[in-house]
């Protein structure tokens, strides 16, 4: 047996913003980022660049000609300088979380030897590396599964915490919804025979490594739209700044060039081009600090806009298991019979529905042991919405939705009577689901499945309503279970007797009205709706089909999370956004620090607009850029956490962020700037 | 300022107010090709010059077809005003014998009426022929107004439409916005402002001799016709030099007063029509809202900085506000409110000669232009304009909620921010740019008649007048090469860069599927909407400004009070 050469070790999962190891990290990528190769992606901060570099060149020629504004001219190349580095720390720290993730993923792709499965039968022992699509290899308890696959035999247990951070294990078996294995991860149990599904450098766990790094990162479609704004304003404010020059001229003074780059750099929206960046990585790390993997930026972007969210009735709105509480006989069928044949049907069935109805029929007396030899299990599918047994005497039983089952019965030559009707729909009403259960051409009665709803959930969908968002619940359910749960749980709508179809059409047609549509999903037949809809998040416990269709992949298969990430979209738009308005609202005060002190001398009565009483021209400069560029630092914590936010009607949202980063960004600067020219006079350092 | 002086102010915007929804509707009916009551009379006429002009009335446009055909029609018409002007000497209807104009001054005339502007470097009254103003200006004073009105149209469309790729079709809403909209107005008013004492005749100029002995000549011409549309299309070339100033073209305070209503008429009216183009009226009357605001903020500051008066007059011992360069019989709110409503749009007529104005009031109309003159604005352009401010607006504070910003059910992205930054950056590149230039070679400087900071007034309000396309000029500069040819240029961009990205912007729009509203979207008729819309103007668009309105207007008046003058 192989056994690997390392300890095994859980992905960690939540580490402070502001780690200490992080943080040192990030100021020396603040420096590496300083090429200006890197920074011509950013053309605001690229403006700060170019200034800082020009100053840097006027202040060594002041000292070189000995004139008397070289302390100056250091002092505004100084703080350009940190103006860039502030906008570079904001964003390697944003990446630094992703990246101490990413470390450590890749002491998990470690070399890993894979035992390739031949066409004989027999085996090789291979590096992990040269396993191609399609190769087949045997994992066996204690092993690394070595590449991403689909088991095609046999089923185990699974520790998946190198990749979830989650220690639980999990079961992984050939067929069905579970059958992805992700490579890292450690067979606990039993033996596997695993198909491969990515080549080397595709794989699952390489995608994360790019993705949680952020180096394959794209901007998004509305950042691309922001930097497009900025820019347009930066070249706006570089021609009025330019013009300056000359109108100095005209005013017969003569403008130091250092001091246009100041009142430039100030002008221009450096606290959002400085800040941009580190708000994306940021939610994109937000929703990876939950433990969901978005395969691009962009997804967790339409998560914010999206309308329409789907939700799985099981496992999101109730608990997963359904419990058997009820049998109702048919007319002339005895009572015992209908356990006993409940009982049968569900032997081979382990879903939890499955298990309580074995259970209820124990309780009620049925005795019998395993399934006669020789019997075959129907497993339940989306489309028949039917399980049972064939036994090897010819007698066929099925348990399901009544009317498929109904519509089975009379396949098999039965007419069934109409005497069930009202017990189906009483256990309907009730927000039960009744299942059918037949055998052969006859029907025998009810079973009544109790679902249990989750706790709070209500509490969810309000906020959701409040957000602007409509939640529908999809259930295989008839119509009637499907109102009441509906009503109970709160959603907004529902999809009842769902199949891949009706979802996929809900899906269309709410986009074909515009609106954005998320949902989750894990089976293989969830898979086109996955890929169709804006939002689709795949469970990792899910088919590797689905993980391929969907644009997140939430590790610990939550349904619920979807919420989450809808709330991380919504905060991501919102920071951007207010910070954009703080930023743009900056210029006021700057423009009343700067202006009076540039003409000071030309024109004296210009004082008059030096409304904040700044001390001397070089100190209200030198104040202005030195608040530009503190803003940053100061505002890189709310950038990463992203702006406080409460569920409510947009009005409101737009209403109180108005006044805070709107009226709140006139305000600011005023004080900050007057605060920073006080304690500049009293160190007398201008 | 004075109970009187507010009274005019209010009674005219009430006027405009009670206008605008009936215009309003009018023009909706008018560009959705509905029947309006002129119909019978006008039909025939429309179909006969669409079968003259070969145009099929239902195929509709792109925005780059439409935007190509607008051009066509302007290159057209602009190089039919120039060959006029060159040969006006060898033309009818020229009593006065006046002669060609000189190349550069014809190309500037030219432009500047091609494009809605009506700078002049000429005075009317000794330089052009009958001909020349009734079938060379006037012409363009409709056609002009009518194509700023039909490129308003199809952005709206842009706005109302979801799904599609086109905007309507050019020459149509041409046609029909000079035949059932400018032309009636045109012709009821123009006889009420002969009824008024306007001249209209074809006579030569008549020399008299005044009670004192002078002798004088007094000029005329066919006035009456050529003044109302130069108001109701926010044209702004007088017939004569002292425009609206002139008893020639403004002869009574009534006169004052429906000439000021005609000025806003069409673009608050259309303000209306979009609300009833996108079938939300109350989005159109936010955008009127948020007009509203600014002129009367504008008003309220040149009003009472003109009934301030000149400190260094009151120090000689006359008292009263500033009188100078106003013509008595309108006074100081009338003055100061014409200054105001001329530059809101881009009209650029006046009743007063902005150059005299107190350095504070004349930052009014400066300011005004600079903000790319959005207030009911040009009949139009002030539409077109406002709304990339809108969508400029939208998509800031659209964020702020959370979702990608959503204007009526369109998602604002990419492609759409990008066309109205282009939009917004015209105005400054344009006004800032030539100043600059000028400020500092001997060419701009050659014809400046005052200096200091008055004089670099002179020149930025020059080049932001004629970017705006407004027409008013500041006074004090004199036409040479240099500002014929760059002024001329100027608005020739100063029109063309805003109008085809604006239409670029509603083919982008038009392209869209519409959103339906839900409580995650964000209303853009509230009053928080409005304050924001206001907030991005002023900041984004008046601000880039201020270094350079602070070394003209600002800092005059600083210096003003600290007793020295320009």
């Amino acid at each position: 047996m192989f056994v690997p050469q390392r300890r095994f070790e859980r992905r960690p999962q939540s580490r402070s913003l502001f780690d200490r190891g992080i943080v040192l990290r990030a100021i020396a990528d603040s420096f590496k980022k300083l090429d200006p190769r890197w920074q011509a992606r950013n053309p605001v901060i690229f403006v700060v660049e170019v200034g800082a570099v020009a100053t840097t060149i006027f202040f060594l020629r002041d000292i070189l000609r000995h004139t008397g504004s070289a302390g100056f001219d250091f002092a505004i190349a100084a703080w350009l300088w940190f103006t860039v580095l502030f906008a570079n720390f904001a964003e390697a720290v944003a990446e630094g979380r992703g990246k101490a993730q990413a470390d450590f993923l890749r002491r998990t792709k470690s070399d890993v030897m894979a035992r390739l499965l031949l066409d004989g039968g027999s085996e090789e022992k291979i590096p992990g590396t040269s396993l191609r699509k399609g190769d087949r290899f045997v994992v066996e308890a204690g092993e690394i599964v070595a590449a991403d696959g689909d088991v095609i035999e046999g089923a185990a247990t699974i520790d998946e915490s190198a990749i979830t951070g989650e220690s639980a294990p999990v079961i992984r078996e050939s067929g069905g919804d579970r059958s992805a294995v992700t490579g890292g991860t450690r067979v606990l149990s039993d033996r596997i025979v695993v198909r491969v599904t990515a080549n080397p450098g595709e794989s699952f766990l390489d995608r994360m490594i790019g993705l949680v790094e952020g180096a394959q990162r794209q901007k998004t479609p509305n950042e691309i739209a922001l930097s497009i704004l900025l820019s347009g304003m930066t070249i706006i404010f570089l021609i009025a700044v330019a013009t300056l020059a000359p109108f100095s001229i005209y005013a017969q003074h003569h403008q130091s060039v250092t001091i246009l780059i100041a009142l430039l750099v100030c002008l221009i929206p450096t606290t959002i081009g400085g800040l941009l960046s580190a708000i994306g990585i940021a939610g994109m790390d937000r929703v990876m600090q939950r433990n969901v993997l978005a395969m691009s930026g962009r997804a967790v972007e339409a998560a914010g806009d999206v309308d329409t969210l789907l939700l799985d009735k099981t496992g999101t709105i109730t608990l997963g298991n359904r419990q058997a509480v009820e049998f109702v006989c048919a007319e002339g069928i005895d009572a015992k019979d209908v356990a006993r044949i409940a009982y049968l049907s569900s032997l081979a069935d382990e879903t939890p529905e499955g298990r309580s109805i074995v259970s209820l029929a124990q309780q009620q007396g049925t005795r019998d042991g395993e399934a006669p030899e020789g019997s075959t299990f129907v497993p339940f599918s989306a489309y028949t919405r039917m399980s049972g047994l064939d036994l090897p005497d010819g007698t066929k039983i099925r348990k399901g939705a009544p009317d498929s089952v109904m519509t089975w019965v009379r396949e098999q030559g039965g007419t069934p009577s109409p005497d069930l009707a009202p017990a189906v729909d009483r256990i309907a009403r009730a927000g039960g689901t009744p299942l059918l259960l037949a055998r052969n051409a006859m029907v025998l009665g009810v079973i009544y499945l109790k679902d249990i709803l989750k706790p709070n959930m209500r509490d969810r969908f309000d906020r959701l309503r409040a957000m602007g968002i409509r939640t529908v619940m999809i259930t295989g359910d008839n119509p009637l279970t499907a109102a009441t749960i509906a009503k109970e749980a709160g959603v907004d709508d529902f999809l009842a007797e769902a199949t891949p179809e009706t979802k996929m059409d809900l899906i269309k047609r709410e986009q074909g009205s515009g609106r954005l549509v998320a949902m989750t999903g894990d089976g293989t037949n969830d898979a086109p709706a996955l890929a169709q809809a804006d939002v689709g998040v795949a469970m990792n416990s899910g088919t590797q089909a689905a993980k391929e269709a969907g644009n997140m992949v939430d590790l610990d298969s939550d349904p619920t999370k979807l919420i989450e990430v809808v709330e991380i979209g919504k905060q991501l738009l919102m920071t951007r956004g207010s910070l954009t308005t703080f930023s743009i609202a900056n210029d006021v005060a700057k423009y009343f620090a700067i202006l009076p002190a540039m003409f000071a001398i030309a024109y004296k009565p210009m004082q008059e607009l030096n409304v904040m009483r700044l001390t001397t021209p070089e100190s209200a400069i030198l104040s202005a850029v030195i608040f530009n560029a503190l803003i940053i630092i100061a505002l890189v914590p709310l950038a990463l956490r992203g702006v406080k936010y409460e569920p409510k009607g947009a009005n409101r949202v737009l209403f109180e962020n108005t006044m805070i980063y709107g009226v709140g960004g006139i305000v600011v600067p005023f004080i900050g700037i007057k605060l920073i020219d006080v304690v500049l006079t009293a160190l007398h350092l201008t | 300022m004075t109970v009187i002086g507010w009274i005019q102010a209010i009674v005219f915007f009430l006027l405009v107010l009670a206008l605008t929804k009936p215009i309003g509707s009018y023009m909706f009916r008018v560009f959705d090709g509905q029947k309006t009551w002129l119909s019978p009379l006008l039909r025939p006429v429309e179909r006969l010059i669409y079968r003259i002009g070969g145009v099929r009335e239902d195929e509709e446009m792109t925005w780059y077809a439409y935007a190509f055909a607008m051009l066509a029609f302007s290159v057209v018409s602009f190089a039919y005003l120039y060959v006029l002007l060159r040969t006006q000497k060898w033309l009818p209807f020229n009593p006065q014998h006046f002669d060609n104009m000189t190349p550069d001054l014809a190309f500037n005339t030219a432009i500047s009426f091609t494009t809605n502007t009506n700078w002049q470097f000429y005075s009317g009254e000794n330089a052009l022929s009958y001909l020349s103003q009734m079938a060379g200006l006037a012409w363009h004073n409709f056609v002009s107004a009518g194509v700023g009105i039909a490129i308003a149209v199809a952005v709206v469309r842009g706005v109302a439409r979801t799904s599609v790729k086109t905007l309507g079709n050019f020459w149509v809403d041409l046609t029909r916005c000079c035949l059932y909209v400018l032309l009636p107005i045109s012709i009821v008013v123009g006889l009420y402002f002969v009824a008024a004492g306007m001249p209209q005749n074809l006579h030569a100029y008549q020399d008299a001799v005044s009670i004192e002995g002078f002798k004088q000549t007094l000029t005329g011409g066919p006035m009456a016709s050529q003044e109302v549309i130069k108001e109701l299309g926010t044209n702004g070339g007088g017939f004569v030099n002292a425009n609206s100033a002139s008893p020639n073209e403004n002869p009574t305070a009534l006169t004052n007063l429906v000439e000021l209503v005609l000025i806003f008429l069409l673009g608050a009216g259309l303000t209306y029509t979009y609300g009833k183009m996108v079938k939300d009226t109350r989005q159109g009357w936010a955008i009127f809202t948020a007009m509203a605001i600014l002129f009367f903020a504008g008003f309220m500051l040149a009003y009472w900085a003109e009934a301030q008066g000149n400190p260094l007059v009151h120090a000689m011992g006359v008292a009263g506000g500033n009188m100078e360069g106003k013509e008595c019989r309108f006074g100081i709110s009338a003055s100061a409110l014409f200054a105001t409503v001329t530059t809101d749009t881009s009209c650029g007529a006046v009743n007063s000669w902005h150059d005299s104005f107190m350095p504070l009031g004349g930052l009014v109309p400066l300011v005004n232009m600079q903000l790319g003159e959005i207030v009911f604005g040009g009949v139009g352009s002030g539409l077109y304009g406002m709304i990339v401010f809108v969508v400029l607006t939208v998509f800031i504070a659209g964020l702020m909620v959370g979702r990608t910003p959503e204007y009526l059910g369109k998602k604002i992205e990419r492609r759409e921010v990008q066309f109205a930054i282009l939009a917004a950056l015209v105005t400054p590149v344009l006004c800032l740019v030539p100043t600059a230039v000028a400020a500092i070679i001997p060419p701009g400087l050659a014809t400046l008649n005052n200096g200091g900071p008055h004089g670099f007034s002179e020149i930025l309000y020059a080049f932001t007048s004629t970017n705006a396309n407004n027409g008013s000029a500041f006074g004090g500069l004199g036409p040479n090469l240099f500002y014929n040819i760059v002024t001329g240029t100027n608005m020739m961009f100063g029109r063309f860069a805003v109008a085809i990205p604006a239409l670029a912007l509603a083919g982008a729009l038009a392209g869209k599927t519409s959103v339906p509203e839900g409580p995650g979207t964000f209303t853009t008729h509230s009053g928080i909407f409005v304050a924001l819309l206001i907030g991005v103007i002023v900041i984004v668009g008046a601000l880039t400004f201020l270094p350079a309105d602070s070394l003209g207007p600002i800092v005059e008046h600083l210096l003003l009070l600290q007793g020295n003058t320009y």
